[in-house]
C-alpha cells in the first residue's frame, strides 16, 4: 500500500511535512505494526524493517531512536498527539516521515487491516 | 584477534534527554565502516536496550566497543549499580521493574535482556551491588 493511501485512509496529515514530498508518498508499505511499548518494536524479528510502518501513540524521543536503530523510515502517532518541535527536528534529521491521525489505535489498526495491510511479526 | 577500532561512551546518570544517542553513535560508526544492514540492527538493538537499561535500572555507565580484525563486534556496558536482584526473571520475557519514567519513555514491556540475548552471538551478565556489567559480542561478514 503506498504511504499516500495510508494517509488517505486514517485521514492522516504529515506532522514531518518538510519530508511529505512526491517520492514519500509513493512509497510502498506492506506491513505494519502497533504499539506504544519501544521494546516490542525492538523485538521484531524480520528483515524488511524498510516496508513496514509503526503505528504509535508514543509521542516521544524514544520512538524515533527505536525507528533509527531498526531502519524504519514511517510512523503514524494516533489520537490526535503532536511531539513537541525538537522531537519533529529529530525525527527530520533521521529522514523518518511521521503523520497524525486522531483515529485510536484500535480503530486506526482495523481500517488498516481491512484495507490489506497485513501486520509484522 | 586483534582491535582495530576501539571507543569508549559514557552514559550520564539520569540524563533522559540523551537516552539513546551512544547508540545511534555506535551504529552511525558501523555504517561508516561498513557493516551490512542486518548486522547493524542486531548490534544497534542490543546497544540501545542496553543504553536504556543504564539509565533507567541503573546510575548510568561505561560502554565501550571494540571491533575485531575478523570482523567481531564486541560491547561492554559496566554500570556502579544497584545491581540485579534475579537475572533469571529479568531474563523472562515480560518481566518487568521498570518506573513510570521509563514506561513513559516507552520502555518497560518486559523485553529489554530477552531482546539483547536473542540479537547476540555472545551474552554474559556478571551482576551483584557495586553494579553490572553485560558483555556481549557480534560475528560479521566484515
Amino acid at each position: 500500500m503506498k504511504a499516500k493511501e495510508i494517509a488517505k485512509l486514517l485521514k492522516a496529515v504529515p506532522i514531518t511535512y518538510t519530508l511529505w514530498d512526491e517520492y514519500a508518498q509513493e512509497r510502498e508499505f506492506t506491513k505494519a505494526f502497533a504499539t506504544d511499548l519501544m521494546s516490542d518494536v525492538l523485538a521484531m524479528c524480520q528483515d524488511d524493517f524498510d516496508i513496514t510502518v509503526l503505528i504509535t501513540g508514543l509521542a516521544a524521543d524514544q520512538t524515533f531512536r527505536t525507528l533509527e536503530m531498526l531502519d524504519m523510515t514511517f510512523a503514524i502517532l494516533v489520537r490526535g498527539k503532536y511531539p513537541p518541535d525538537e522531537f519533529i527536528q529529530m525525527a527530520v534529521d533521521m529522514d523518518i516521515v511521521l503523520l497524525g491521525t486522531d483515529y485510536s489505535m484500535y480503530e486506526a489498526c482495523g481500517i488498516l487491516y481491512a484495507n490489506g495491510l497485513g501486520g509484522a511479526i | 584477534m586483534e582491535v582495530v577500532f576501539h571507543q569508549d561512551y559514557v552514559v550520564e546518570r539520569d540524563d533522559y534527554a540523551s537516552a539513546g544517542r551512544v547508540s545511534s553513535d555506535i551504529k552511525r560508526t558501523l555504517k561508516k565502516i561498513g557493516f551490512s544492514p542486518k548486522v547493524m540492527r542486531r548490534i544497534a538493538v542490543a546497544s540501545y536496550e542496553s543504553e536504556i537499561n543504564m539509565l533507567i535500572h541503573a546510575w548510568g555507565g561505561d560502554i565501550t566497543m571494540d571491533i575485531f580484525d575478523d570482523g567481531t563486534v564486541k560491547l561492554v556496558f559496566k554500570d556502579p549499580g544497584p545491581g540485579i536482584e534475579d537475572i533469571e526473571k529479568a531474563l523472562t520475557p515480560g518481566w518487568s521493574t521498570a518506573s513510570e519514567k521509563a514506561r513513559a519513555m516507552g520502555f518497560g514491556a518486559g523485553m529489554g535482556l530477552p531482546n539483547i540475548l536473542r540479537v547476540s552471538d555472545e551474552f554474559d551478565i556478571q551482576s551483584g551491588k557495586d553494579g553490572t556489567t553485560l558483555t556481549l559480542s557480534f560475528r560479521s561478514d566484515v
